[in-house]
This record gives C-alpha cells, sequence and structure tokens, in this order.
C-alpha cells in the first residue's frame, strides 16, 4: 500500500496492521503456485478408479504413450513398494502407512489408477481415454457401522504398518484406532445422577473448499535435486513424505511453499504433490498438477464423519456430573488423521464441563471404508465431538427447564482448575465465564431465549454453545524462527510456518518488532522453503501464533544479547552497562550511543561477530483458548427453512496480537460452522461415489447467506504463550452447529442430531 | 469440459440453422451449462452476432431476443413495470451478476432444465417460443417436446398480467428445491410448479385468486415430484402448497399495487 | 484459429483453440490474476470484464472475444490499489485467491450503482465466494471504497 497506510509505530502487538503481502494479493500479482510454475511444465492428470473396491486385473497404457506429446503413463508397476502416510504429522506419524503412489488394489472411488503427463492438458485428457483397465470389482464396506471385523479387509497387504502401535491400529479388524481414556467410576456416577441423556449425534465429510485447489508443480534443481513448489500448509512433512514415497533419501527433495489459497486443514495432507513428483523423477522434466474443483471434492482430505453416542449425567440442580462419549469415526479409504483426530472429539469437548465432574469415561474407534480418505479440518475432531456434548448440555437444560446458559455457568471449567480430561493440563488462563456473560449481551440473550413469534408467522429464537480447542500439539510440536541484522539495521526473518491467508507472516512479524522495539516494517519474513528456513512442523493444530510466536520471542531475546554484546564492545563499555533502545544501544550513564545501522555495518566488514539468532521453541502443554456463540434465526414454520439472523461469537484467545486478523479469523470460522450445519452436504451414492461433487451440488455460503457475525474478544493472560497468546485458528468453527441446533428447537420442538440441519428434516420432524 | 473442433460465428440465422441440421453441431448461446456438459462437438455455432439480445416492447407483448442475457431482463424497467416486478425478483437468486450477464433467455428455454427459474415464470406468464422454422409456440407445449434442431429466436410474453414468484433453495445462490410463479390474468391464476426436480409444468390454469388452501393441496396431490440431492418428493409435495398459496397471494399484492 | 481482441488498452492477437474459454487464454497471456476456482460457474475468481460488463472468463468461449475490449485486474491497477487499501485495513483480503475477481466484479458494481446499500453489495457479489473472511469485512471495505469513491466525484464537480 501506499506510504500513509505503513506502520511507523514502533512494536506491533494488539493492533491492528495490514498483511504484510496484502499490496501484491490485491493488485492480482503473480504470487501462487500456478502463477509461478515453469512455462513448460508438464501437464498431470490422474486416471480415477470408478468403483468404491476394486482390483486392477489388467492395465494397457500402450495406445497411450503413444499420443503425441504424451511424456509417460505410470501405474503402479511404476512406484516403489514403499507404504506411506500422506498426513503432515511429525515422526513417526499417528497416522498407518497404508499407501502407495499408485496400488493395483483399489479403496474407493477416485482412488488413482494411473498417472499421465503430456505436454498440454488435452494431450493428457486424451491419452487417459485410452487407457484400457480390466477391473475385478470387490464388495465395499460404505457404512462405517459395518466396517469393523468386516470379512471385507481394506488394507490386507503384508506391508502395512503401524509406527504408533499404542494407537490400537488393526488392519487385520479395519481399524486405525481404538482406545479408552477415563477418570472415576462413570458407571457408578451415571446410575447415581438424577437425569441421563443419552443421545447419538453424526456429523458429515464436509469439505474444506478452500478457493485454491490442491496443486504443486516439481522440477529438477541445478544440482539434480527433486524441487517441489506446493500449495502446503506442512512443508517439511511434505519434504519427508515425498522422500518415503518415492524411496529415495531427504537429501535429494526440497519443497517451497510460496503464497496459498487458503487451507483450513486440507492442505495438511500432502493430497497431490507425489503424482508430479514421481512424474519428474521419471522424465527429468518439470511437472505440474492442479486439481480440478471436482478432484478437490472427490479425492481429498475432508472432515472425518463421525458419530457419536453421549451419555451425560446431572443432578436435579443441574450440576453435571458424568459423561460417556463413544465416538466412531470413518477414517475412509486411508488413514490420514485417522487416530488423532478422533480424540480431540472427546479431549476437546468433555473438559469444558469440569468443574462438578465426578467422572467422565472417552472411548473411540476409528475405521477404515471404501470412501474418501478423511483428513484435517479446522477444528479437527473437536467439532464433531463439540456437536455432541453441546447438544447434549442444551437438551438437559431443556429437560431441568434450565437456561442453557445458566447450567453451563455452573458447570464450566474455572480459571486454575485441573482438567481430568485434558490430560490433567491445567486452565491457567480461562475467561470462558466471561465470554458467556459477553456473547448474551451481545445476542440479547435476556429477551429473546428462546423464541417468539413475529407477525409473519415466522418464529425467532436464539441458541448457545461453548468450544474449546488446543494451542499446538503438547509436546510434539516445534516452531524455529531465525532471525538476522542487516543493512540499516533491518531484520531479516525466517520462518517455517506457514502462512496460508491466515497472516501468520504478519503476526509473527508484529512479534519481532514488539520484542526488538523496532517498527513491523523494520522485520522483512521470508517462508517458506525446506532448504532455508529453520525448521516448523507446520500451521496446524492452532500452533503458529502460540508455538512459533514463542520462538520469535526467543530468538528476539538471543539476538538483542548479540546486538548488545557488539554495541558495548563499539561503546568499549562492559554489556551490563548498556541499554538496547530498539534504533541504537546506549550507554546508561552518559547516554553515548551506536546505531544499529552501525552495528550492522561493523559485523558485515572483516568477519567480526555474526549477530543472528535462530531459536526453537515447542511447549510441552497445549492451553486451550475457550469460546460462546450465540445464534439467531428465522425459521419459517410452513417449509422448515432456516435462516441466520446474527451469529456473535465471543472468544477468550488470551492476548490478541492482531486484532483485525483475529477478527477475520472468527467471522470466517463461524460462517463455515454455519455452512456445515445448514447448506454443506456431503452426499455418496450407493455405490460410493460422491455426487456432492462441486460448487453447484455442495453449497458453501455466499454473502447472500451470511448474517451480521459480530466477534467480540474476552482476552485472558495466558503465561506459557507469546504477550500471553493463545489459538484462534480452530476454535471458530466448534459453535454454530450446537447452537443452531438448539436455536432450531427453540424454534420448532424438533431436534436435529445428524448434520447437516435441513430444511426437510425440520419441517417432517425428522430427527433421527 | 465441452470439445469442438470448429467455432463457427454465425451471420444470419439461415447459416446457423443450416449448420445446425447435422448431430455433430451445436448452438452456443450463453455457454453457462454448455460447457459442462462434456460435449464432444465437430461444430459450435455462436449466435451472438445475430442481434438477438434486444427485448421489444410491443403493444400487447414484449419480445425479448433468445440471446438477451437474464441480466438485461432482470433490470429492464418496462418488462418489470409491466409483469409487477417479476423478473427482478425471479432472477436475482440465480447465481450472481457475471452469471446473469451471459446466460440467456434462450438457452433457458430450449434447454428445459428442471430446475429453471426461467422457465417457470415464463409458463406463468403464457410466453410464447418463436422458433426459427416452426414459427411461434406455446411455451407450455414447447416445454413438452424433445430437444429439436430449430433455433429458438425470441421469446413473446404477453401483456395484460403480472406475476410473482416463490422458492425455497438450500442456499440463497442455488437452484431451486422446489419454486412455484403465479400469474393473474382476466383468464383468472395460472400456476406453475418447477424445480420438482422434473421440467415445470402448469397446474393449474383459470383459478380463483381466493381458492381456500384446501385446492392448493388437492393440486399438489395431482403433480408428480421426485427426490434428489436437494430434498425428497414428500417434502416439495408438502411445501408445494405453501409455495401456491403464497404464490397467489403475492401476486394479488402486485396487481392491488398496480391499481 | 486465431482472435483480436482489445486487452488492458492493448490491441493484440492470439492463437486459440476453438474450443477455449477466455480463461485459458488470459492465463496464456501472462494475465495471473484471473484465478479459477471451480468449473462450473459459481464462484466468480475468473471474473474479468468483457465490454464493460463483468462475465466468467471461464464461460466465455475466447472465439466470441473478436473485436471485443477485456479488462483485468492488471489493467487497472490504480483502482485495484484503492480498493486493495480499503481491503487490507479490514485484513479483509486473507488467502486474497478470490480477492482480483471479486474486485472486479466491485468496479463493475461501482460504475452501475456507486450508492450501493449493504444488501445491495451482497447481492451484487453473490456470485463471489470467499472461504477466508465471512464475509463481513468485505462489507465494510467495499462500502468505505464506495463512498471514497464518492467523495472523489463530488470533489471533481466542485472543482
Amino acid at each position: 500500500m501506499s506510504e500513509s497506510g505503513k506502520n511507523r509505530v514502533i512494536g506491533g502487538v494488539g493492533k491492528p496492521v495490514p498483511k504484510k503481502d496484502a499490496p501484491a494479493l490485491l493488485t492480482g500479482k503473480p504470487v501462487y503456485v500456478a502463477d509461478i510454475a515453469p512455462k513448460d511444465c508438464l501437464c498431470v492428470k490422474l486416471l480415477h478408479s470408478p468403483h468404491a473396491h476394486a482390483m486392477i486385473e489388467e492395465i494397457d497404457v500402450s495406445l497411450a504413450e503413444k499420443l503425441p506429446g504424451v511424456a509417460c503413463v505410470l501405474t503402479y508397476k511404476d512406484v516403489p513398494d514403499v507404504r506411506f502416510t500422506q498426513a503432515g504429522q511429525t515422526y513417526p506419524e499417528f497416522s498407518p502407512y497404508d499407501r502407495l503412489i499408485l496400488d493395483r488394489h483399489l479403496r474407493c472411488v477416485g482412488d488413482p489408477v494411473a498417472i499421465v503427463a503430456a505436454e498440454t492438458e488435452k494431450q493428457a485428457l486424451a491419452a487417459m481415454k485410452l487407457i484400457k483397465v480390466k477391473y475385478q470389482v470387490l464388495p465395499a464396506i460404505l457404512d462405517a457401522r459395518q466396517a469393523m471385523d468386516n470379512q471385507i479387509l481394506i488394507h490386507p497387504e503384508e506391508n502395512w504398518r503401524a509406527l504408533v502401535p499404542s494407537c490400537g491400529a488393526d488392519n487385520h479388524r479395519n481399524l486405525v484406532a481404538c482406545g479408552e481414556d477415563a477418570d472415576g467410576d462413570v458407571e457408578a456416577e451415571l446410575a447415581a445422577c438424577d437425569i441421563v441423556i443419552d443421545r447419538e449425534y453424526s456429523t458429515q465429510a464436509n469439505q474444506q473448499c478452500m478457493m485454491e485447489t490442491f496443486r504443486a508443480f516439481s522440477r529438477l534443481d541445478a544440482y539434480g535435486r527433486l524441487e517441489i513448489v506446493s500449495s502446503t500448509q506442512v512443508p517439511f512433512h511434505v519434504r519427508r513424505i515425498i522422500a518415503t514415497a518415492l524411496d529415495i533419501p531427504k537429501s535429494r527433495v526440497r519443497v517451497v511453499k510460496p503464497r496459498i489459497g487458503g487451507g483450513f486443514g486440507a492442505k495438511q495432507t500432502a493430497v497431490c504433490e507425489q503424482y508430479p513428483a514421481i512424474v519428474t523423477v521419471k522424465t527429468g522434466r518439470s511437472a505440474m498438477l492442479i486439481y480440478t474443483r471436482e478432484e478437490s471434492m472427490t479425492l481429498s482430505s475432508p472432515r472425518h464423519a463421525m458419530s457419536m453416542h453421549v451419555r451425560l449425567g446431572a443432578m436435579k440442580d443441574g450440576t453435571i456430573r458424568a459423561i460417556d462419549l463413544h465416538t466412531l469415526s470413518n477414517t475412509g479409504a486411508y488413514g490420514e488423521h485417522g487416530p488423532t483426530t478422533v480424540g480431540l472429539s472427546g479431549h476437546k469437548s468433555i473438559p469444558l464441563y469440569t468443574h462438578n465432574l465426578k467422572a467422565f469415561r472417552f472411548s473411540w474407534h476409528t475405521v477404515y471404508t471404501n470412501t474418501m480418505s478423511a483428513g484435517a479440518y479446522r477444528g479437527y475432531g473437536a467439532t464433531q465431538g463439540l456437536f455432541a456434548v453441546e447438544s447434549a448440555v442444551n437438551e438437559l437444560a431443556h429437560r431441568l427447564h434450565m437456561d442453557p446458559a445458566a447450567l453451563r455457568e455452573k458447570n464450566i471449567v474455572r480459571e486454575g482448575e485441573v482438567m481430568p480430561a485434558y490430560y490433567g493440563e491445567t486452565a491457567a488462563s480461562c475467561a470462558i465465564d466471561r465470554c458467556i456473560a459477553h456473547a448474551k449481551e451481545m445476542i440479547g440473550w435476556a429477551e429473546k431465549y428462546p423464541a417468539r413469534t413475529l407477525e409473519n408467522g415466522h418464529v425467532r429464537a436464539v441458541g448457545m454453545a461453548l468450544a474449546m480447542q488446543g494451542s499446538g500439539i503438547s509436546q510434539v510440536d516445534t516452531g524455529a524462527v531465525m532471525i538476522r541484522l542487516g543493512d540499516d539495521g533491518i531484520y531479516n526473518m525466517s520462518i517455517g510456518a506457514t502462512d496460508m491467508g491466515t497472516g501468520c507472516d504478519t503476526i509473527l512479524a508484529q512479534m519481532a518488532a514488539q520484542s526488538l522495539e523496532c517498527s513491523v516494517d523494520n522485520i522483512t519474513v521470508h517462508g517458506v522453503d525446506t532448504d532455508t528456513s529453520p525448521y516448523d512442523c507446520g500451521s496446524y493444530a492452532s500452533s503458529t501464533t502460540y508455538v512459533t510466536g514463542m520462538a520469535v520471542i526467543k530468538t528476539c531475546e538471543e539476538i538483542r544479547r548479540k546486538i548488545i554484546r557488539v554495541g558495548a564492545k563499539l561503546l568499549r563499555c562492559r554489556e551490563d552497562e548498556v541499554l538496547f533502545e530498539g534504533d541504537c544501544v546506549a550507554r546508561a550513564d552518559d547516554g553515548a550511543f551506536v546505531t544499529l545501522a552501525e552495528i550492522a555495518e561493523k559485523h558485515m566488514m572483516c568477519g567480526t561477530e555474526d549477530i543472528s539468532a535462530c531459536v526453537s521453541s515447542g511447549s510441552e502443554i497445549s492451553p486451550p483458548p475457550f469460546m460462546c456463540g450465540c445464534a439467531e434465526i428465522d425459521l419459517d414454520p410452513l417449509t422448515g427453512e432456516i435462516r441466520l439472523v446474527d451469529y456473535v461469537g465471543v472468544v477468550d484467545c488470551g492476548t490478541v496480537i492482531n486484532p483485525n486478523l483475529a477478527m477475520r479469523q472468527t467471522e470466517g470460522g463461524i460462517l463455515q460452522g454455519i455452512g456445515m450445519t445448514l447448506t454443506e452436504r456431503p452426499v455418496m451414492d450407493h455405490l460410493g461415489r460422491t455426487v456432492s461433487n462441486s460448487f453447484l451440488q455442495y453449497k458453501i455460503p455466499a454473502r447472500v447467506d451470511a448474517p451480521s457475525i459480530r466477534v467480540a474478544f474476552e482476552p485472558s493472560f495466558e503465561p506459557t504463550g507469546p504477550f500471553g497468546a493463545k489459538s484462534i485458528g480452530e476454535i471458530v468453527i466448534n459453535t454454530p452447529a450446537p447452537a443452531i441446533a438448539d436455536a432450531v428447537y427453540n424454534a420448532s420442538g424438533v431436534r436435529v442430531y445428524h448434520l447437516p440441519i435441513t430444511s426437510e428434516k425440520v419441517l417432517l420432524g425428522e430427527t433421527e | 469440459m465441452a470439445k469442438y473442433r470448429n467455432y463457427v460465428i454465425a451471420q444470419s440465422l439461415e447459416e446457423a440453422y443450416a449448420l445446425n441440421q447435422k448431430k455433430s453441431s451445436v448452438i452456443v448461446a450463453g455457454n453457462m451449462w454448455l460447457r459442462m456438459c462434456g460435449l464432444n462437438k465437430q461444430k459450435a455455432i455462436d449466435l451472438s452476432a445475430l442481434g438477438l439480445d434486444g427485448i421489444v416492447e410491443m403493444e400487447d407483448a414484449f419480445v425479448v431476443g433468445a440471446m438477451a442475457p437474464l441480466r438485461a431482463m432482470e433490470t429492464h424497467e418496462g418488462l418489470n413495470r409491466a409483469f409487477g416486478g417479476a423478473f427482478k425478483k425471479a432472477f436475482a437468486p440465480i447465481v450472481g451478476t457475471q452469471f446473469r450477464n451471459m446466460a440467456t433467455v434462450g438457452a433457458s428455454v430450449y434447454s428445459r432444465f428442471g430446475f429453471s427459474d426461467v422457465s417457470a415464470l415464463l409458463l406463468a406468464l403464457n410466453a410464447e417460443v418463436i422458433l426459427y422454422k416452426r414459427g411461434a409456440v406455446k411455451l407450455a407445449e414447447y416445454q413438452k417436446e424433445a430437444w429439436d434442431r430449430d433455433i429458438v429466436v425470441q421469446i413473446r410474453i404477453p401483456k395484460g398480467q403480472c406475476a410473482a414468484v416463490q422458492s425455497v433453495r438450500v442456499s440463497a445462490t442455488d437452484i431451486p428445491t422446489l419454486v412455484c410463479a403465479a400469474s393473474k390474468s382476466d383468464a383468472g391464476m395460472r400456476i406453475v410448479l418447477g424445480a420438482r426436480p422434473a421440467r415445470a409444468v402448469v397446474v393449474a390454469e383459470g383459478l380463483a385468486p381466493d381458492a381456500p388452501q384446501r385446492v392448493y393441496e388437492e393440486i399438489a396431490s395431482q403433480v408428480t415430484f421426485g427426490t434428489n440431492l436437494r430434498a425428497s418428493d414428500t417434502y416439495r409435495k408438502k411445501i408445494a402448497p405453501v409455495l401456491m398459496a403464497r404464490a397467489v397471494k403475492a401476486c394479488q399484492e402486485v396487481a392491488a399495487d398496480e391499481r | 484459429m486465431n482472435v483480436e481482441f482489445t486487452l488492458n488498452g492493448r490491441k493484440i492477437a492470439a492463437e486459440i483453440d476453438a474450443d477455449e474459454n477466455l480463461y485459458a487464454v488470459l492465463r496464456r497471456l501472462g494475465m495471473y490474476s484471473v484465478k479459477c476456482g471451480c468449473e462450473t460457474t459459481n464462484c466468480g475468481l475468473c471474473t474479468v470484464h468483457m465490454n464493460g460488463k463483468a462475465v466468467l472468463s471461464c464461460a466465455v468461449p475466447a472465439a466470441r472475444c473478436a473485436g471485443s475490449v477485456i479488462t483485468t485486474l492488471e489493467g487497472l491497477q490504480d483502482e485495484a490499489k484503492k480498493l486493495g487499501e480499503c481491503l487490507a485495513g479490514e485484513g479483509a483480503e486473507q488467502c486474497g485467491f478470490c480477492a482480483p475477481g471479486m474486485m472486479m466484479n466491485v468496479f463493475a458494481l461501482a460504475k452501475e450503482n456507486p450508492c450501493a446499500t449493504d444488501e445491495e453489495i451482497d447481492a451484487y457479489l453473490a456470485g463471489n465466494l470467499c472461504r477466508c473472511s465471512g464475509y463481513v469485512s468485505q462489507r465494510r471495505a467495499i462500502r468505505k471504497y464506495l463512498a471514497m469513491k464518492i467523495e472523489a466525484a463530488e470533489g471533481e464537480v466542485r472543482a
């Protein structure tokens, strides 16, 4: 933007600093994967399985190979027999190694049968039509409830491998994970309760629908190494995944992330990178694969569909004594994120009600089916679990004739309490009580709850839900930050965290500016290139602000020490006799100073001291942000149509680093949650084909569907977070489903237990 | 993606018609749906140079060129004045302004899409389709026919009536789950149901404007509804009488306003 | 086949296939602001102006463009900066992938209805999907941009 738009203020935390990449993005500069691909890239296309479960009996590519312009046609005969997972997780991954780049055994509709690479898209598509395949069609499992111990085995292969045996995976039972976590005697407590809500809930395999579909290009660099430029949230994981899949040393792979057009977790899975990569390895040519929207809707990494059985026990006075939750999660044909997402369904729902809770049990199964492989989607299992638990709490309130807000106020976790259902962590920062109070005030809960009928016969009603999430994966996630002092006293900051539109490049620069007492413009940010960026596990699990943010602070502390050391030397005094003052180092006694620019000049001459720092950070704990969401709906009782009138979200994400960007995260997440609840309907036919395969059939909210979304913050201070911050990215999607479901009940008397909530279900009273 | 070997910008209707007699040819109008059909044709025949995009007000009718974009009808003052703003209201939910700048009325009429908001309204207004060879055909008849190789040139919408449309949609810009259009003229109310999800049909003609709800329920019980991604036949059957009553009421209100 | 048209003020000739769409041709000509987000004319990412009207370039047959005037965001950089500042001021661009198409449609709106209300803004841009922002901040930014335009126009009149 222009000079006037620049932020000249010293420091940056708490300020609505515009994103550093905004000028480029908003003038349409070529900064995304497809914009910067080499002109001579081969076009890569995939031939997809038409069957949900089949073996390739014969495949003949001879005609396709002969077509002009075709560079290669690859089948299962051409790929390494090394299984891997596409899940972008820290090694050793919880997700089983159950894939080949191409396999004879096809496990879902869309599973790749062949890879075609040609000079042009037209040629590639024409070649694809000439591939002759004979399939042996096998019986398929499409229903997760029938998967476990079914005679049909989805992964019978000998070289299937679970790297973390404690997840309870067993390919001979179609099982990717199973387990239990408990505290106290849940059966005894439930038996002693005055009232038990006992319900089944389910959520769907929703699509992230980032505007930029999956895509990557690959090429050989000057050293003959494989360079992959990908729209990914996890560049370092992609390096490992591709090296494993191609069975080549990791030193041969380099991954670069340019600007990316949204992720929401979808790109925490290496959905497409291996296909162009193997083409480049086989042909030596640059190759690019851009998923069509249809491919992105049918062979990608949607939310794990889950069925949840909740038993919620309470006393007549409203104290919640026991929660028993069992989750059955459908991971689809492959196990990406299957063992981990399911865990959040309980671990990030039950702890909300710690205060009076005497016992809990959370048990789970994650199963293979012959459906599209699921992956990571914002909320990562918490969204599913919170729909179940929060809906049960709302139903409990109605059964007790209590205000659901009052019921919550009575039972919510308090700051300082230990949460047994959250790995025994303490809620060191928690403003959930203030979130509820503020949200009630904003929506007008006292006047509007539960419902009122308008003159036109429509019913206006409100509903509420709470949410929590984590801030990074405790004891796992790692982020490192490197800062160098450069000419004129600028700082070059390299990060491995991946800005996917969220603005983390800017947010981390704000933190650095705050720590180094300079303007945000004085911090340049570079990310991500696995050859040059410091290691970061990537941007997922709500980790960047909290985990990488702490790395920024630690790195800044170290570079300050170095600057002070050099400054003191130049000022001919001891280090404890000078002060770091942002643009200079000054003597405490007489004020004599040396500027940052002068210090930079000195260290760039004749090899004195290098002024750079690189510090890594991780966390033993994952402090939860908290949120209260309230929906106001308008229901047409004669058609069952539901329209969102207003949505209020109040979030405790600790200190708000950039109010603008935190607000956008919240507004965007709420709208995705609204879409998931009402209009986004993943549909599969009886043969396992995804019918909701486009934006025509899968309706994400347009701006005419977007109600007023109003957001406020109730900051707490997280002692382990950078400047007191916790996470914001994921929690924001969690409240709409249960809040809207209760508003619909308040308006119509129909309680929908299975998402989505459609006008048909409401009008026909279909709750099961 | 549609595939064509040749793209011909027709210089006359006769040329377009002659070229279109081959099965290997296809007419390109707005290209909104055609591009998704996966066609593989020798020849695409473009009608954009034939000046078929006008909207002309005659004494007793509006004549709309087949290539007139939906947005032109939606924003046409005369059309909306004559029919109580029905075009503006009926077309507004169709995807977005860019889409409606491109999608043409002729293609909507020719394609006879089940979900068409356009056909439902034009049927209620008892429009006529002017075909290049066959001449004028009532839309109500044309709507029942199979696709042929004649070319839609114009749509004629008789004046002296007003109309209103009601619909239910999964989201605001989705194709309708069910759409009902009603018109009021000297001959009484005429009601159309579209997106059943099969092609739109006229379900009532000459109906009294003050019919009791029972009448709409009886009408709906005679109509065939189907099930698709958006809703079941049961749901459609249940909301059809509601939409009919509302469309008739809205039509009455428009008529009253005009008086 | 060959087609000649005006692109961002310059007359150009392009070699095209009979079944190509304008989107593909524009990308080939280096107009990288033009994006594709769906294949079903639902998302609005590929919006450009054709003879002054906002159209979805993915559905415009390239052969139909002969003699027409095509404008992309590359040709409206000054306006892009103005609207861009409003959007960036709100953080409303987020990933930015939908921004060029949305901005092109805002320019069409500004021409057609510079005094648009919030409801009119939403209705006009209904065909421009965004998955990041939740739209409310974009609405505010667009309102600000339109107000700025009107103020500038009034300033000119006074001058």
